[in-house]
């Protein structure tokens, strides 16, 4: 309040840009952290944790943060799980798996300011006392890593099951921690899978998972992982009518490539164009040219990437859908243009 | 290219086609190399001007608390000046340009940000992105050919009013910035009932509150904060001379833009159909670049390369340096002119102009006129490369 008072004598700059000479942390209008440590894990891994700034509010475990880098001079945003536990500073892992997973893997230090936005999403522990059953593969294990790191050692009542799929014990992203954890308390059992030996589990019958977990029709179930595993998961609880009791965390999102669509999209409160093929979305289209596209998930499911259609068709690309209705908010984040595009943005 | 051959010369007469477009294509190619090369080291560049800037600003407006003290309010003004000056130019002009959007930083982008000027950044962004920049030097079109109240071509219509306006001229340097704003707000337009009542109501009420947030800050709370330590009259008067030493400079920067002599100037219907050749052709032969160190290309925003500025608005001021010589290049094979000068002699020829246009054409013709239109021969012309082998 006192701030915004004082911008009679910074007008038409706010006083923080001028306390960000000082402190760059101390701009509550674009939040960042400072790296305090980067931790390699198993191959193309690293745990990178960061002290927060003004702005940010502590994390429930399973939530996940945007995290904004700048690579060659041009900021990008992804989202990352927080893998630290509730209550502590906030920490993400991340597989170096493209431009700004590497870049994060490859480039971090300890000091390098991070953009962030505040924690979000509802993959959440149930709020009481439940058996669990963790279904993870790959990098989907972070978001359980801080929903275990926070319930087992602090709930003698708590009991877990986790059962985590990588290709070989290599890459088994905090293998060691979790035979600790499990050795030391009764309430977390942990079965791996390693995919390149055993093959990935078999969901077309229910016998696979009867043998790693036989009650998993009774437990409160979280799956996080590539979409095929997401996708099989769910249709197994859906058959076996248990589909309220999983939880699911996407990671990416399967989009079309359609070679029909594309087309010229025209951002019309920014005053800028853009030519698109058939498998760049809006967003993509819009960031290229420089438009200040919101975004969050940029997969989807946030719906933080809404703008008005003011003319033209789009295609949705995880269904093919197609949408033309003038004022409809259209996700741009997973919808392509077919022909000349309008967007009021 | 009408408008070009009702001149005593035309200085495009010698391309054909086939060299227009093979100039688009070159252009095109320039523009693409930057784009590709752009990266950390310039969003480095602007956040050191930000970062300058705001330090010069926030030192200068100190040291003016002790203006009382006469070397401080001698450094604390200049220091002032030119922190505005950098705000205007590099900043301000260059960002709302778009020149830095590639970076998505939301803090430096054209959409979000606002300057120290009168004139509101929507409202000029409008005026000056899309009206000036798509018909320079069009007569008719663009409005900054003169800014409405003045005449600066021979094929402008001469009225008796015009005898006054290197009066007018003079005026505008100084209060340039509210020039700008009553300009972006379409004034001229409006009186001659040609604006909606209800869009210059709306705009009139930003460009209101904008003069009015920019005064309290400079002419009320600066000084009255100064007060403190005795220094009132001081800081005024400081802040007072940084508005006009910028509006001065700026003025005249953008004078030698696409005022002086040897500037070409278009009608209305020779851009109909225009190709981006034509469009790029237009944009060199309508401005004017200034020689000069390296402090001052920053201090005019790097508009001294007005030429390459006019061909890629949006590419980023910092690389304007770089493809001069490859624009100057492309002028030298290409036979056309590529207007340049030192400040005070591109200042000199634009006031040059202004005064002798307030005359009509048969007394300006008398009064010894600046040749700098000499033919440029070109040195590589691809229409007439070709023609040996096509023999
Ligand atoms: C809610 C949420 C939480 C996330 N949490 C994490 C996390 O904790 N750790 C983590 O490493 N990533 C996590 N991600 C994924 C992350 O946001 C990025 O999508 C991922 O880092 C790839 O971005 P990139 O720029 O490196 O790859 P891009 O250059 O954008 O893409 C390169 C290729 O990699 C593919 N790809 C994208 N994600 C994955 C993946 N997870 N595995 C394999 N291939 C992929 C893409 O389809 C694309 O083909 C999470 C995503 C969401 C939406
Ligand atoms: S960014 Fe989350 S739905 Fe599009």
């Amino acid at each position: 309040m006192a701030l915004s008072a004082a911008s009679v004598f910074t007008a038409p700059r706010h006083p923080q840009d001028f306390l960000q000479l000082v402190n760059p942390l101390s701009s509550a209008r674009q939040l960042r952290g400072v790296v305090t440590s980067v931790t390699p894990e198993c191959s193309g891994s690293v745990t990178i944790a960061f002290r927060p700034g003004r702005g940010w509010h502590a994390h429930e475990a399973g939530q996940y943060a945007r995290i904004g880098v700048e690579i060659d001079g041009v900021r990008q945003w992804r989202s990352y799980s927080l893998s630290a536990p509730a209550g502590q500073d906030p920490a993400i892992t991340v597989t170096a798996v493209g431009r700004v997973s590497r870049h994060l893997v490859e480039s971090t230090r300890v000091g390098d300011v991070l953009f962030l936005a505040p924690p979000q999403g509802d993959f959440l522990l149930p709020t009481g006392p439940r058996p669990l059953l963790m279904l993870t593969a790959g990098s989907g294990i972070t978001p359980v890593m801080s929903m275990i790191r926070t319930l087992v050692p602090r709930r003698p009542d708590a009991d877990v099951v986790l059962i985590h799929s990588a290709r070989t014990p290599q890459d088994a992203l905090f293998r060691a921690e979790l035979a600790t954890l499990a050795a030391d308390h009764d309430g977390l059992h942990v079965a791996h899978r390693y995919t390149a030996t055993d093959g990935r589990i078999d969901f077309t019958s229910p016998a696979d998972l009867d043998a790693l977990c036989p009650d998993w029709r009774s437990r409160k179930a979280y799956v996080c992982g590539p979409a095929e595993l997401l996708d099989d998961a769910s249709q197994m609880w859906h058959d076996h009518h248990v589909a309220d009791a999983l939880s699911v965390e996407r990671f990416e999102t399967a989009l079309l490539t359609d070679a029909g669509a594309g087309g010229r999209v025209v951002f019309e409160k920014s005053d800028k164009e853009a030519v698109a093929d058939g498998s760049t979305t809006l967003l993509e289209a819009g960031e290229d040219a420089g438009v200040l596209m919101p975004h969050g998930c940029r997969m989807g499911i946030c719906r933080s990437c809404l703008v008005p259609l003011r003319a033209g068709q789009i295609k949705d690309l995880r269904t093919g859908e197609t949408h033309a209705d003038e004022g409809e908010l259209i996700q741009t984040c997973i919808s392509a243009p077919c022909g000349t595009v309008h967007l009021d943005v | 290219m009408t408008a070009l051959q009702k001149k005593d010369h035309n200085p495009v007469a010698h391309l054909t086609r086939e060299d227009i477009e093979s100039l688009g294509r070159e252009l095109d190619a320039v523009r693409a190399s930057v784009v590709e090369s752009r990266g950390t080291s310039d969003a480095a560049y602007i956040r050191r001007v930000i970062k300058t800037q705001r330090t010069l600003e926030l030192g200068s407006r100190a040291l003016l608390l002790a203006s009382r003290w006469k070397p401080a309010f001698v450094v604390g003004t200049i220091g002032l000046t030119v922190s505005k000056v950098l705000e205007n130019m590099e900043i301000g002009h260059n960002v709302m340009h778009g020149q830095w959007d590639w970076m998505r930083d939301p803090k430096i982008h054209s959409t979000t940000w606002e300057w120290d000027n009168a004139s509101p950044a929507d409202l000029w962004k409008h005026s000056h992105n899309e009206l000036h920049h798509t018909y320079t030097n069009v007569l008719g079109r663009d409005n900054d050919l003169g800014y409405g109240i003045m005449r600066v071509d021979e094929d402008q219509k001469w009225h008796p009013v015009y005898l006054g306006q290197p009066v007018w001229n003079f005026v505008n340097a100084c209060f340039f910035e509210y020039g700008i704003a009553a300009y972006d707000l379409e004034l001229g337009k409006y009186f001659a009932g040609r604006k909606d009542k209800a869009v210059f109501k709306r705009d009139a009420t930003k460009v209101v509150n904008k003069i009015r947030q920019q005064a309290t800050k400079d002419y009320v709370v600066h000084p009255a904060l100064a007060l403190l330590t005795g220094s009132a009259r001081r800081t005024l008067l400081a802040n007072y001379t940084a508005n006009l030493g910028r509006n001065l400079w700026t003025h005249s920067v953008i004078m030698c833009g696409h005022f002086p002599e040897g500037v070409e100037t278009f009608t209305k219907t020779s851009i109909d159909g225009e190709t981006r050749g034509d469009w790029y052709l237009r944009q060199m032969l309508g401005s004017a670049n200034i020689r000069g160190t390296k402090a001052m290309h920053i201090a005019t925003g790097n508009l001294s390369y007005q030429i390459e500025h006019h061909l890629f608005p949006d590419l980023p001021s910092n690389r304007y340096a770089e493809i001069a010589p490859q624009v100057r290049d492309l002028c030298e094979r290409y036979g056309l002119p590529y207007v340049t000068g030192s400040l005070p002699r591109q200042v000199a020829s634009a006031w040059g102009k202004v005064i002798r246009l307030s005359l009509p054409n048969h007394l300006a013709a008398r009064l010894k006129r600046p040749t700098r239109r000499t033919q440029v021969e070109p040195t590589a012309l691809p229409s007439r490369l070709r023609e040996p082998t096509a023999a």
